[in-house]
């Protein structure tokens, strides 16, 4: 509405024309909230089943429902402060909380797609929470162009190093914890002390990870009895670039456990996080750029796997695949089609992947690769 | 370099075209005379080759449905034997076969009886090694000297390394009790025949799953030798099977609904193909493909020993390896030196009869083959590189290919790009350890490279920036099968030998 058409309107036409707006935006929220839901049962009903779970909201939501719920899910842990009760006697009006833009994470910066779109994510009850960056085939084809150029620096960082720096991700996520479980607890609609026991069970697989990169070696390297006067050992080594397609719920701690294996041995990964998943991963992100990890070893893209899997999996710079959150058997069977023109490792999903199982190293195991070496023994 | 090699390569071919006496004995300019070779062949007597051969499917030799094919001397293109060819329905009949044993039988043995098979197996392959030497060596082409003293102490060495796992895999770091996959359809090449034979059963049979083999339609015979001894070993009915034939038939294998495992050796291009084939399956998948491995040679190398791993580099097995060090990276100052030793060497190379014991390089496996090489190199030649065989007169019949070397080779040349898988050796040249890593691993393949340095950490730095599964330092071609072998990127996944090797084979 422009300056001059309000200035001309009468008190009585202002508030007819902000109920129709405010009805106008109802309308359009709940036909969002029902694509949404539409789409949720379509693509995945057991998430969309545990959602319910815990939904104990009518599935239709009003305006109003709709900003409370965006109130408590998109501005996090703590309540929103109010300003003192104004000298006159008004009562004191809530602050308006700074929201966060939600980018991609790419070569250790916060840029939004090349293409200019983004989609809204909205809570598990249709609410909106924010405009998430819609990353597309250039995209991820700049993510891999940063996972190449970290893989040098990165795979040849000390073993200690590495765990150094995967430690102190851990006690930045420990520092956000709060701040994750309100996004989980906005994004899945799960209860607060569901989304806080999956944010601390992410940060604690984190800190699992990372005290294996200095054991992974010992562990799978060997030293090997060869028939002759031989020096002869192997050792494992990273397989290079890896495309991680993460499952879209359980959001941070699917995330974490499928990225902390993969960087922990010295690959660099470039991650696709799908729908709702974008909020919480793109706060990993905030943390993995404070946490002293080199740009460019972890790459953050949001958007649909359907739209970001095909480019990765042909991608010919790209070493594997963890085709984790790709839920459609027929899409990852085409995606490992894909991959054998250049012989990619790829990890297939699982069809009822257990999180909160002991991991093992299986998922270490998956991305690395054995270097053995020779040398004569001799004087 | 380039200052001296046009009139030397030139005058090389000349003293080999005059060469008046054998075909591999000469005398090298700047050396004392090589002295002459009487002829020493190994008796083929110990050999029984049939005229004809079935598949041998649960413990049985039964006809093929798809037809026969011949096998052929690479040496002499005589027709050695007719194979049955098995079409679809002898495939599925032999993973029918391969099932039944292993539910029944195989894998509810006890690993320590599974053991005693596999070390009987080892047992009569030493027994007869000999004769399985000398048959290899015929329907390959491969000289005895390499099967007699490389494969088949190998093959033995492989069964004896897996035997002993059989009981002990809750100790190899898989859990404490992994479970075998089921049916494994294994598709092998014709460079190492045997040898390959056994890197694909004995971890399969020691962890517990049974097999369908098929091997490359070149070389069936050692394979079928290698059914007759199952029967000799008692060992049950269905546990090995081995069917012939050709692409169709190992397609058909690979494809096939009722195998658990898929284990492949051979090019990239077949390795590509099964892993479309296989995606969307649960099927287990390794693959070890194709290499263009770099040899880097720096200017503190011992110089004779660096020359003599190159000579083993790529002219072991007829440069048919897939690990063969085919792209020679020589420091830049001692190019001349070590290219003059090279080709000094290489006139001493006898090309000939691989039953005889004097022989260092036999025939190429097949026509098909030399045709490939030889398009290959004519490439080399039109594309600038300046190409010098050694001297040597090849026999008239059978499938021969010299040892041949090219210089001034660019990285764009297809001979420095592709695998060439013959006794053809690219040498590119580098000035710094950077420069010697970067083109090392500017290929799509990883499989091996050689590093010649007297320098130890020069070595170790050099060894950890090569990206390739094997990398050996101050020699080349060294196999063993408590050493875990296979590539990186486009020469597959997985590895075979070891403790790594059981990870192919097992259900975790």
């Amino acid at each position: 509405m422009s300056d001059k058409a309000r200035g001309k309107t009468a008190p009585a036409a202002k508030q007819a024309a902000a109920r129709k707006s405010a009805s106008k935006q109802s309308a359009a929220k709940q036909s969002a909230a029902k694509r949404t839901a539409a789409k949720q049962s379509a693509a995945k009903p057991p998430a969309e089943k545990i959602a319910a779970e815990h939904d104990t909201r009518p599935a239709t939501v009003s305006a109003q429902e709709a900003r409370r719920a965006e109130t408590s899910a998109a501005v996090a842990e703590t309540p929103p402060s109010t300003s003192p009760p104004e000298e006159d006697g008004t009562p004191p009006r809530p602050r308006l909380a700074v929201r966060k833009t939600y980018k991609l994470y790419l070569g250790g910066a916060f840029p939004r797609s090349e293409s200019g779109r983004s989609y809204e994510v909205t809570s598990a009850q249709g609410a909106f929470l924010a405009n998430a960056a819609l990353a597309s085939r250039k995209d991820a084809r700049d993510a891999v162009k940063a996972a190449r150029s970290a893989f040098g620096g990165w795979s040849g960082a000390t073993a200690y190093n590495r765990g150094q720096i995967l430690y102190r991700i851990a006690e930045m996520l420990e520092g956000r914890r709060d701040q994750f479980a309100a996004e989980i607890a906005a994004v899945e609609g799960v209860t607060q002390a569901s989304a806080l026991a999956q944010a601390e069970a992410a940060i604690d697989r984190w800190v699992w990870y990372a005290g294996w990169a200095d054991k992974i070696s010992q562990v799978r390297g060997t030293v090997n009895p060869v028939a002759g006067p031989y020096w002869n050992v192997s050792s494992p080594e990273p397989t290079g670039v890896v495309a991680v397609f993460a499952p879209e719920r359980p959001s941070l701690f699917g995330l974490v456990s499928v990225l902390a294996p993969v960087i922990v041995s010295g690959n660099t990964a470039v991650v696709a996080a799908p729908g709702a998943a974008a909020l919480p991963a793109i706060t990993l992100a905030e943390v993995l750029a404070t946490s002293d990890l080199p740009g460019g070893v972890v790459n953050i893209l949001t958007g649909r796997i359907a739209e970001l899997a095909p480019p990765l999996a042909a991608h010919l710079d790209v070493n594997a695949l963890d085709l984790a959150g790709v839920e459609d058997p027929g899409l990852a069977a085409e995606l490992e089609r894909a991959a054998a023109q250049n012989l990619k490792r790829v990890r297939r999903p699982e069809p009822e992947p257990d999180w909160t199982a002991d991991p093992g190293l299986d998922r270490i195991v998956s991305f690395l690769e054995t270097k053995t070496v020779w040398h004569p023994v001799g004087v | 370099m380039a200052q001296r090699k046009p009139g030397h390569s030139a005058r090389a071919r000349q003293d080999g075209g005059t060469d008046p006496g054998s075909a591999v004995a000469r005398s090298a300019p700047g050396t004392a005379d090589v002295f002459e070779y009487a002829p020493a062949p190994e008796s083929r007597a110990i050999v029984r080759i049939s005229p004809s051969y079935d598949l041998f499917i649960g413990g049985r030799f039964v006809p093929a449905t798809g037809g026969a094919l011949k096998t052929v001397n690479p040496a002499t293109e005589e027709v050695l034997a007719e194979f049955g060819v098995a079409s679809a329905a002898d495939v599925d009949r032999a993973v029918a076969a391969a099932r039944a044993a292993y539910e029944q039988v195989w894998s509810r043995m006890p690993g320590s009886e599974r053991a005693k098979y596999l070390f009987r197996i080892a047992r009569l392959i030493q027994e007869r090694s000999r004769e399985l030497a000398v048959l290899e060596s015929i329907d390959n082409g491969k000289p005895i000297r390499e099967t007699r003293d490389v494969d088949l102490p190998l093959v033995a060495a492989h069964f004896f390394h897996y035997a002993g796992w059989a009981d002990k895999l809750s100790h190899a770091g898989y859990g404490p009790d992994p479970r075998p996959l089921g049916v494994a359809a294994q598709v092998i090449p014709w460079n190492f025949p045997l040898l390959m034979l056994a890197w694909k059963i004995a971890p399969a049979l020691a962890c517990g799953n049974t097999v369908v083999l098929k091997p490359a339609e070149t070389t069936p015979l050692t394979a079928l030798a290698f059914a007759e001894l199952c029967n000799q070993a008692d060992l049950p009915p269905g546990v090995v099977n081995i069917v012939t034939g050709a692409g169709e038939t190992g397609a058909a294998l690979v494809a096939h609904p009722g195998a658990d495992k898929v284990a492949f050796t051979g090019s990239t291009q077949v390795g590509r193909g099964i892993a479309r084939a296989v995606a969307g399956s649960r099927k287990k998948v390794t693959l070890e493909l194709g290499g263009k491995a770099a040899n880097i040679v720096f200017d503190d190398a011992p110089l004779d020993q660096a020359v003599e791993g190159v000579i083993d580099s790529i002219f072991f097995n007829q440069g048919q390896v897939c690990c063969a060090g085919s792209r020679l990276l020589v420091q830049e100052s001692i190019e001349a030196e070590l290219l003059e030793a090279l080709r000094r060497r290489m006139r001493t190379l006898r090309v000939g009869d691989p039953l005889d014991k004097n022989t260092d390089v036999g025939a190429i496996n097949s026509a098909a083959q030399l045709a490939k090489i030889t398009e290959l190199v004519a490439a080399g030649e039109a594309e600038g590189a300046e190409r010098w065989s050694a001297p040597c007169e090849l026999p008239g019949t059978g499938y021969w290919f010299a040892p041949t070397v090219f210089t001034n080779v660019s990285a764009t040349h297809r001979i420095a790009r592709e695998e060439i898988f013959g006794p053809v050796l690219s040498v590119l040249t580098f000035r710094t350890p950077e420069e010697a890593v970067a083109k090392a691993n500017n290929t799509p393949y990883g499989l091996s490279a050689g590093v010649w340095t007297e320098k130890g950490s020069r070595m170790l730095a050099v060894a950890k920036r090569l990206r390739a599964g094997v990398v050996w330092a101050n020699t080349f071609n060294k196999f063993d099968p408590s050493s875990p072998f296979g590539g990186y990127r486009e020469s597959g996944y997985g590895r075979e030998g070891g403790a790594h090797g059981l990870e192919a084979y097992l259900d975790v």
